[in-house]
């Protein structure tokens, strides 16, 4: 007669799974970058006259990649976050401008304010597919071997800013370079 | 003020369920006629109630009350006002509101069509609806009232999303939802079997029509869903194993199992408790595709938007009722008992292969369905499952299914031999190879997989050929008379088998033979595809009521002769200020040429275009129809509809399972100890056509 | 009553061929398509990671247009699908596949159905043998001439 239980504990099982998916977002994606060298690229600055950035120049520290642009308008529930969170200086804050108007991206920088060490110009985007990015803002943390260790999609908030990036900031810089 | 009627009457209907919820049933346990008789009137009460709130929800919409915010959030007052009423059921708490009213409305049916069951039967199948309709009532009044005001009100509304101000709105989701909702018919007749502790062959032949007709309107619903997706997503893609596809097609898979497995238990008195299992696990899938849409948990072009609230409460609602239900049918199930024996080939062994089959093939696409869930919540990563997968599992399944379609219907009960069942279809099995083999040929060419569905749906028209051959050669007397004397039952049933070699010769061939171009087109430019010329002459801009579009004018012709002309457009809704676009087509029996608009290219007139030819795509639909009929002639057999006349005629019923008083377990251990006494109650209260499907 | 039993005799086989050659050519065609065929199919295996229920191919949106001309590159550049796949799987991961592979993550799930089959029919064999086991027992012709005694009946006024 134990075989009559068996519709319910299988019901049983699939309402625990459906339970703990509620508090799962099904949109939210997990970067395929994690663990990965940060894929390579080689592109002019967006502040003119400057120099040609890659991501070897930047090797051997730790440092944040946020993708941004002048027509996203997520990007500006961020900004601030950004901008204080450059002021405080725990780590070097690039930018790299996604699919924009170098004019209209300067313009935006200059008037809400540049948290940027510098920004690399990615204007057909292909930067931001090799990094795997689907939306905009995305933040992205390199450790000093050159490796993705995090990627936060959409804007950043103060408790993701505080609970995870700022942390494993801290510890990836107290690792030896190899 | 109207607002504030429609929120009073939906706690006035949630009263009254739980009302009809406790007396009726404490009634039939204890044998309290008073208590029971309850069930009847207030039963029809609530239908009224929750009609009167949805006339309010409807009335706000089309007065354009934008001071309530469901209304402010899916209407607008450009929008047309038979779209007004639909967008009533265009978001989750009117569609919820739409819900309630169907369960009410099955419930009010029963009431009224159900004089020459027993009594307690139906006081407990009408005390179980109140329960689940008490549940939707809190649903919407703890979480999602439709009701809820704006205040100050919205100067106007966001308008009802493009993609559903279309005629499928009318006719979709009140379809599907009957269907849906309509399976609560036969859960509720198996809750009721389960309390009472009767379960023979008498309740199966009362469930069937029930079960039957929401299985009709769970195929039409699917039906047009698919065809509205057809024509107004543009893609020319008519069905996506999206997760809410899904999950409106494993209720129809365990519901066509259920009809089946009535059947038996109807004829033979066996599978009892599995029939049970199935009507409980038919409507809990339900209402586990409710909460897949409603609570966020996977993605969906159909979700509405998500609330973890509301996810809580449907996953908890949904986890009494079913959870409930199979712990209830885990108690009770043992003492049911078997049926009838039968061997390992008969009628009823093909149709216990057929529910395998079936449930399998349900339980696979709810595997497919869940499993991102699953791996996510593990925290094992994120994948995509698709079409590819789904096809690649439901052909294999369903393949055998199909074959073994053609020798149910011909074998007998009890007992029937191999060698001469493939005697007997000797003709449709050779009939099904040569058209396997030359029918791809024909129409475009020999392909193994097009093949593989032709010999399936030639074998199911064939084989339902020979039974029809069959049962009029037994029979004495002139044709046409012949014909009138076959129980409407046999009809439906070879009716629906045949729809569904109509459906797979629509699948086979538009998946084998369909063809597709994206092209840019400048004005009085042609393109040739598949002996169609579609030359593009230009576009007009027009006015809708609250759009505007682009009108693009594509002559077809084959062979110098204009075959039709088509106007696909591209519409910008003013208020939500989204694209969309509305595909032409011109539909034919054999084929359809599908036209539509992409972007417009460049400065001058040049547009990309998406040109479709679909092959036989009508038959997938007109396949669904004659399902959908066979289904209706099956539930209006005369034998339903006979019973009380005879009854009357007939000595004091013999039959004791109506006695209201006890509730005692009746249904006696030995296997084959129940089949007689059912037996003797179809004898009686049946018709003349029961002798005629002794054979059958 | 020779030719009937022939036809039945072919009829089997002929329709097992025409069902095998349908499994085994099951899923995409194989044959060599043009490239224009092989990059519509393509975009329409990846997910639209923006919109997410649509595919590659369907999708308006900016990133999907991006994406389709990078696959339609690739494939002028004479990758194979495999490398299409793999190039796309190693930005997105394997969300972007609408075929999800076959790995250890997913073996449950590509042999699920198979084995729900085998307990299926695992199943249906202990019903059917269990059933059988109910059927009356034969009676020996001694026995049935003394029943039809008893009944007071002939056995030529019974059926078979």
């Amino acid at each position: 007669m134990k075989r009559f239980l068996l519709p319910l504990a299988v019901f049983a099982v699939l309402s625990a799974f459906l339970a703990a998916a509620l508090s799962h977002d099904p949109r939210r994606l997990p970067s395929a970058l994690i663990g990965q060298p940060a894929p390579a690229f080689d592109l002019p600055q967006l502040q003119p006259d400057g120099p040609r950035l890659s991501n070897a120049d930047l090797k051997g520290q730790v440092w944040l990649l946020n993708v941004w642009a002048s027509w996203c308008v997520s990007c500006r529930d961020e900004h601030a976050l950004l901008v204080e969170f450059a002021r405080r200086g725990v780590a070097p804050l690039y930018g790299l401008n996604y699919k924009d108007e170098p004019d209209a991206a300067r313009e935006w920088i200059s008037r809400s304010g540049n948290p940027y060490v510098a920004s690399i110009v990615d204007g057909n985007g292909q930067v931001g597919i090799d990094y795997g990015v689907y939306g905009v803002p995305e933040t992205f943390v390199i450790d000093k071997h050159g490796v993705v260790r995090y990627r936060h999609a959409g804007p950043l908030t103060a408790a993701a800013l505080d609970t995870r990036i700022v942390p494993l900031v801290r510890r990836l810089q107290s690792e030896q370079v190899r | 003020m109207i607002p504030e009627i429609g929120h009073f009457a939906l706690i006035v209907a949630l009263a009254l369920a739980l009302v009809n919820g406790v007396l009726p049933i404490v009634g039939a346990a204890r044998g309290w006629t008073h208590w029971m008789r309850v069930a009847w009137p207030v039963a029809r009460a609530q239908f009224v109630v929750v009609a009167i709130a949805f006339g309010c929800l409807a009335a706000s919409f089309l007065g354009n009350d934008f001071s309530v915010l469901y209304v402010a959030s899916h209407s607008n007052s450009m929008l047309p006002p038979v779209y007004r009423v639909t967008a009533v059921w265009g978001g989750h708490e009117g569609s919820l509101l739409l819900w309630t009213l169907l369960l009410t409305l099955w419930m009010a049916a029963v009431s009224v069509l159900s004089r020459q069951l027993p009594r307690a039967m139906v006081a407990r199948v009408l005390g179980v609806m109140s329960w689940i309709a008490a549940g939707f009532l809190l649903f919407m009044l703890f979480t999602s009232n439709p009701f809820a005001r704006l205040l100050p009100p919205a100067v106007d509304g966001r308008d009802l999303n493009p993609l559903l101000q279309d005629p499928g709105m009318v006719s979709h989701p009140p379809i599907l939802y009957m269907g849906y909702v309509g399976f609560a018919v036969a859960f509720a007749f198996a809750i009721a079997a389960l309390l009472s502790g009767e379960l023979n062959a008498a309740w199966a032949r009362w469930s069937r029509p029930w079960t039957t007709a929401a299985w009709i309107f769970l195929t039409l619903g699917i039906m047009l869903g698919s065809g509205w997706a057809y024509y107004e997503l543009g893609w020319g893609g008519w069905w996506f194993w999206d997760p809410v596809e899904n999950a409106s097609f494993m209720p129809w898979l365990a519901g066509t199992a259920l009809i089946h497995s009535l059947a038996v238990t109807e004829k033979r008195g066996a599978f009892r408790s599995w029939t049970v299992l199935l009507a409980i696990c038919t409507f809990s899938l339900s209402l586990l595709g409710t909460f897949l849409v409603r609570s966020g948990v996977i993605t969906s072009v159909h979700s509405f938007a998500a609330d973890p609230a509301r996810g809580i409460f449907i996953l908890a609602f949904l986890s009494i009722v079913a959870g409930g239900a199979l712990l209830l049918f885990a108690w009770r199930a043992p003492k049911i008992g078997l049926g009838g024996g039968f061997d390992p080939v008969s009628r009823e062994s093909l149709l216990l292969s057929n529910n395998v089959l079936l449930m399998v093939a349900a339980a696979s696409v709810l595997l497919g369905t869940l499993y991102p869930l699953f791996l996510d919540v593990l925290g094992l990563g994120k994948i995509s499952i698709g079409p590819p997968y789904f096809d690649s599992i439901f052909v294999p399944l369903m393949t055998p299914a199909v074959f073994l379609m053609g020798i149910g219907p011909i074998a007998r009960w009890k007992s029937a031999r191999l060698p001469e069942l493939a005697v007997r279809l000797r003709w449709a099995g050779a009939a099904s190879v040569v058209a396997a083999l030359a029918l791809p040929w024909v129409v475009g060419g020999w392909k193994p997989l097009v093949g593989l569905g032709i010999l399936l749906a030639a074998w199911c028209v064939s084989a339902s050929a020979v039974a029809l051959w069959e049962r009029i050669a037994q029979q004495q007397g002139p044709l046409a008379a012949r014909f009138s004397r076959l129980p409407s039952a046999f009809c439906g049933m070879l009716l629906a088998h045949v729809g569904i070699g109509v459906f797979i010769v629509g699948v086979t061939f538009v998946k084998g033979y369909e063809t597709e171009r994206d092209v840019r087109l400048e004005p009085g430019e042609s393109l040739t595809e598949g002996g169609y010329a579609f030359r593009f002459t230009g576009t007009r801009e027009i006015d809708g009521p609250n759009y505007r579009a682009a009108r693009a004018t594509v002559e077809v012709s084959r062979d110098g002769r204009t075959v039709a002309v088509l106007h696909p457009e591209k519409r910008l809704f003013i208020v939500q200020q989204t694209p969309m676009t509305e595909a032409a087509i011109d539909r034919g029996v054999f084929r359809d040429l599908y036209v539509a608009m992409g972007e417009q290219v460049g400065a001058g007139n040049a547009w990309t275009m998406r040109v479709h030819i679909k092959p036989f795509v009508n038959w997938i639909w007109a396949g669904c129809l004659l399902m959908a009929l066979g289904g209706a002639l099956a539930a209006c057999d005369r034998r339903y509809r006979l019973v009380p006349r005879k009854r009357r005629a007939a000595v004091p019923a013999p039959v004791s399972v109506s006695a209201p008083a006890s509730v005692s377990l009746t249904v006696p251990r030995s296997p084959r100890g129940a089949a007689p006494a059912p037996g003797t109650a179809t004898r009686e209260a049946g018709t003349g056509s029961e002798a005629g499907e002794a054979g059958r | 009553m020779k030719p009937r039993l022939h036809l039945t005799r072919w009829t089997v086989p002929a329709a097992l061929c025409v069902v095998l050659c349908g499994a085994l050519h099951g899923g995409p065609s194989r044959a060599a398509e043009s490239d224009a065929a092989r990059i519509r199919e393509l975009e329409q295996s990846f997910r639209c990671l923006v919109c997410q229920n649509e595919t590659l191919a369907d999708s308006s949106a900016d990133l999907a247009a991006d994406l389709r001309g990078k696959i339609a590159e690739q494939v002028a550049n004479g990758a194979t699908d495999a490398q299409v796949r793999d190039y796309m799987v190693r930005r997105y991961g394997d969300f972007v596949l609408y075929n999800p592979p076959f790995k250890p993550l997913t073996w449950l799930l590509w042999l699920g159905p198979f084995l729900l089959l085998c307990a299926g029919a695992l199943v249906l064999a202990r019903v059917v043998a269990r059933r059988r086991a109910m059927r009356p027992p034969q009676l020996s012709a001694d026995e049935r001439r003394r029943a039809d005694a008893l009944l007071n009946r002939t056995s030529e006024d019974c059926g078979p």
